[in-house]
């Protein structure tokens, strides 16, 4: 059958990118042709200021070689522009006579520069900037002029003036407005950036309209006259005075337009076989002039294009920062604010530090940041996600790092650090070779440089580094992670869709989920296999389908795999008692199966460690203790102290509190591993102010503590309830726990559950509805009570194989070759 | 001249699961995937020698328990942008039951993969 005809006009960024994702998606389902006006292939359009500056080249720049295209069939037509479309016989004609039909067809003809009617602008070295010619016609003036005038103040027009006075001309920006960018920055920063690139010798004519560009006898620009009739010499003049998306191929074919080529969420035009993306579209009335927002176009346009038919585009929030090396300038949202917003101001002028965030409703809608934008990704991310901010206001300004959130150890931030330096502390990445793969391999996504380099892949507390690292090498345009993250490449869904439709569609085991979301891959990966099961599980228990190969070893083995492929053994301990008799199996099962290393764990218990795997069956049945479940995303320990029994300080009895919580929670799977600990009296000997769970005993009854953390990065349990009893204690953590369970995403601790859905959800819920407390701790119930202990059970005989190695049996044949 | 040995029915390897083997003092781990074909590597993952056959299974790769790494099951080479190989032992299925050649092999070849030293294991059969 012959393939259907896919042809792309545009081979700008928005087009390169959208044909990465779908040959991703569908390699073969397209015969593919691209127009490109450009001589040059698919090059990174942001990165024309730092080629502009002189701190790269264009060949450096290139994203997709012709090679690339060749690789992957790809008709490519450059310096060839499409001048004609007509869509009854679907088919698109190049100025040079070049024609193709297609079944569907990609617009991603992008923008161009807006022109000034001023006299003169015809004149020779009048130009604009946007393209890699631009940038060679200015490298160009510069070697041979001395004067050159940009007209525009805004992100394009400064990069231009910064890049030509780096080449040594004397530089005049001539802005109309009161000052510099003013759709990204408020008065103040742009002061502060004003000042900065004037003590870089940019001149700077504010509030000034430009009436005509002056020629000399040659017909080359010699001077720019203002409206006040002041005259600039310049024989280089640059307009940056805005973009317009280029529209008038589609507007030729009667395409629908309204400022850009209109389309739907799901990047389709008002004609179904063409789509659009990039900067030349118009979408829910917004036209996009930076590139992260074209990626996610390029993403969801791809995807339709490979017939998956999921993920829409529900617009973006524009960011912007400024690449002019040793300027730090960010900008994101509604910075201005308004009505009913609030500001944060912080201004130290002689430092050259401004920031100003913009707050509405406990949600981060704006920031403007200067001189010290290190932290721009984070607010980013807080305004794209909508956190509630409320929590964290009183340390928002001071940023990230101010949380110990800042990235690996909550270590120096990004930009200070040197190259030799180490992002990733589990696979070994230093600074240096994340920049250098950003830059040499165009990455753009953290996606990206997780697959290329491997950082942040592993524990991913480094991830806000990298992500710091890609916003400042990238260009500020970098695409942040997408708002909604998929579960893992194997899919678009994120855990929440993923969560919600094995809800509603009443599924049951990995397979049918994986059938009814569309996964990409055939058995998904190592990542969302144990987080489907998880999920199938939680949400239906005791009727879903368990799948053991989808769980990670340790769930399989049902003992911990240690660096030498021998398993460690942690028997349960009940609130950390044991006995003598205990105690005297576990010496026997030490010297019987000559278990080199016995030590004593944080959470109170005792862990056999160097098990060879085949002996692990045996010993469970020698040491005649429950699982300890130190090995799975399950209730670990409950931690206690003496309490009231022994203790002269106990106000209540918390070593039984603890055993009735551990009986209680025993077998219960999470989303991740849960810790709960309590202790007898506010001196806290359990150090239950790091647990999932904290109970601390007071006079009058419990206090209960959630979300704490004591690993990756050390969080204190916040208050969540004080009760008086018990049963009241069993049924708030586990009503807590449940909730946990059903809304957690997998591999998410309860600290990040609690900061995602906010305490005050996770109160409403538990706290202050009763019926509803109750039927998650009964719903909690139901699903522990039809969950084996898994030692007991594999003593017995069940799932043998995991313990038995293979024999070579004596039939064996040979054959000549 | 290539010795083949009978060493399982294709029952025993879980589907997406692996079991391993013990071969003259190399253990190999021994795939089966989700169409029931099945692969035999060596259970030393390149990286810090994890034990393969204990990963999880997907497609035609595994990946390691230990720190994730992603070995092909078919050319036992680590997924870029690690770098490194396992050994491969050719296996078959022939009637439902599994047969592992047991001579020796040379590793997968791959742009900068170490060679893992090969088993030189015979079985002597009766």
């Amino acid at each position: 059958m012959q393939k259907q005809r896919l042809v792309v006009v545009g081979n700008g960024m928005a087009g390169g990118r959208t044909l990465e994702e779908l040959l991703k998606y569908a390699p073969d389902l397209y015969d593919i042709t691209v127009f490109g006006a450009e001589p040059l292939p698919n090059y990174n359009r942001i990165l024309l200021s730092p080629v502009l500056s002189g701190e790269q080249t264009l060949p450096e720049i290139i994203l997709n070689d012709l090679i690339w295209y060749e690789r992957h069939g790809i008709r490519l037509h450059l310096d060839s522009k499409v001048v004609k479309l007509d869509r009854t016989a679907r088919r698109v004609v190049s100025e040079d006579g070049t024609a193709a039909h297609y079944d569907r067809l990609l617009l991603a003809t992008g923008s161009r520069p807006v022109i000034l009617p001023l006299p003169g602008k015809e004149l020779e070295g009048v130009i604009t900037y946007r393209d890699a010619q631009d940038t060679r016609s200015m490298i160009e003036a510069a070697a041979r002029f001395s004067d050159a005038v940009v007209i525009g103040g805004g992100l394009l027009g400064l990069e231009a003036a910064n890049g030509l006075r780096a080449r040594g001309m004397r530089v005049t920006v001539v802005h109309l407005m009161p000052w510099l960018m003013e759709r990204q920055l408020d008065r103040a920063a742009a002061l502060l950036l004003k000042e900065s690139l004037e003590a870089r010798g940019i001149g700077f004519v504010l509030e000034a309209k430009t009436q005509a560009v002056l020629g000399d006898a040659a017909g080359r620009v010699c001077a720019v006259e203002l409206a006040d009739g002041r005259r600039l010499p310049a024989q280089l003049v640059v307009m940056a005075v805005g973009i317009r998306p280029n529209t008038e191929l589609a507007e030729s074919a009667r395409l629908h337009c309204d400022r850009g080529i209109v389309v739907n969420d799901t990047m389709q035009t008002f004609d179904p076989r063409i789509y659009a993306v990039g900067e030349c579209v118009s979408h829910r009335g917004v036209a996009y002039g930076l590139v992260a927002p074209l990626f996610e176009m390029a993403k969801v346009a791809a995807n339709h294009l490979a017939q998956y038919g999921i993920g829409r585009y529900c617009g973006s929030v524009p960011s912007a920062r400024l690449k002019v090396t040793g300027i730090d300038l960010f900008s994101a949202g509604d910075f201005q604010g308004g009505r009913g917003a609030e500001e944060i101001v912080l201004s130290d002028p002689a430092a050259g530090v401004y920031k100003k965030l913009v707050i509405r409703d406990d949600k981060l809608i704006g920031s403007v940041m200067y001189g010290d934008a290190a932290d721009g990704a984070w607010y980013f991310k807080l305004l794209r996600e909508g956190t509630n901010v409320a929590p964290l206001r009183p340390q928002l300004m001071y940023g990230d790092r101010n949380l110990g959130n800042g990235g690996y150890q909550g270590r120096e931030r990004a930009a200070a650090m040197t190259d030799a330096m180490e992002v990733c502390g589990c696979n070994g990445v230093a600074k240096g070779t994340i920049v250098k793969a950003i830059k040499e391999q165009g990455l753009f996504t953290l996606e990206e440089v997780r697959k290329r380099t491997k950082a942040s892949s592993s524990c991913g507390s480094c991830t806000g580094l990298v992500e710091q690292l890609l916003a400042i090498t990238a260009g500020g345009d970098y695409s942040p992670a997408p708002r909604a993250k998929p579960l893992c490449p194997c899919t678009e869904h994120t855990h929440e869709e993923v969560r919600r439709t094995i809800r509603e569609q009443h599924l049951l085991s990995v397979d049918a989920a994986m059938k009814m979301m569309a996964w990409r891959t055939v058995n998904g990966c190592a990542r969302c296999r144990p987080a489907l099961n998880y999920y199938v599980l939680s949400t239906w228990p005791r009727e879903a389908q368990d799948d053991p190969q989808s769980r990670f070893i340790n769930e399989r083995a049902h003992a911990n795999i240690q660096k030498n492929g021998t398993y460690s053994v942690v028997p349960r301990m009940w609130g950390g008692s044991t006995s003598a008799a205990e105690l005297r199996r576990i010496a026997d099962v030490v010297d019987k199966y000559r278990i080199p290393t016995v030590k004593i764990t944080g959470g109170q218990r005792i862990d056999l460690l160097g098990v060879r795997k085949e002996d692990l069956p045996a010993v469970w049945r020698d040491l005649d203790m429950p699982s300890g479940h130190a090995y799975a995303k399950a209730l670990r320990t409950v931690k206690t102290c003496v309490g009231s029994e022994w203790c002269r300080f106990g106000v209540q009895d918390s070593t039984r509190m603890g055993i009735e919580l551990e009986q209680a929670l025993w077998r219960m799977y999470a989303p991740h591993k849960v810790k709960l600990a309590v202790s007898g009296c506010p001196r806290n000997c359990a150090e239950a102010g790091i647990k999932d769970v904290g109970v601390i005993a007071v006079d009058s009854g419990w206090e209960i503590h959630v979300a704490g953390n004591g690993g990756t990065k050390t969080e204190v349990a916040q208050f969540f309830a004080k009760v008086e009893t018990r049963e009241e204690v069993l049924e708030y953590a586990g009503a807590f726990l449940q909730l946990y369970r059903e809304e957690g995403y997998y591999l998410e601790r309860t600290v990040h559950f609690v900061a995602r859905v906010g305490l005050d959800y996770c109160k409403a819920r538990v706290v202050s509805d009763r019926a509803q407390r109750k039927a998650l701790y009964e719903r909690l119930q139901f699903a522990i009570s039809g969950e084996p202990d898994p030692w007991k059970e594999r003593v017995a005989g069940v799932a043998r194989h995991e313990f038995e190695s293979l024999r070579v049996t004596s039939e064996s044949e040979v054959t000549r070759q | 001249m290539s010795e083949w040995s009978r060493i399982c029915a294709i029952s025993d390897i879980p589907a997406l699961g692996a079991r391993v083997v013990e071969v003259a003092g190399t253990t190999i781990a021994v795939f089966r995937t989700a169409d029931n074909r099945v692969f035999a590597l060596r259970d030393r993952c390149p990286h810090k020698g994890g034990p393969l056959s204990q990963g999880i299974v997907h497609g035609e790769q595994v990946t390691c328990p230990l720190h994730g790494w992603v070995i092909g099951l078919r050319d036992g080479a680590a997924e870029a942008p690690d770098e490194g190989c396992t050994g491969r032992y050719p296996v078959r299925i022939v009637d439902g039951d599994v047969w592992l050649e047991v001579t020796p092999r040379p590793a997968a070849r791959t742009a900068k993969g170490r060679e893992e030293p090969q088993a030189r294991s015979v079985v002597s059969g009766g």
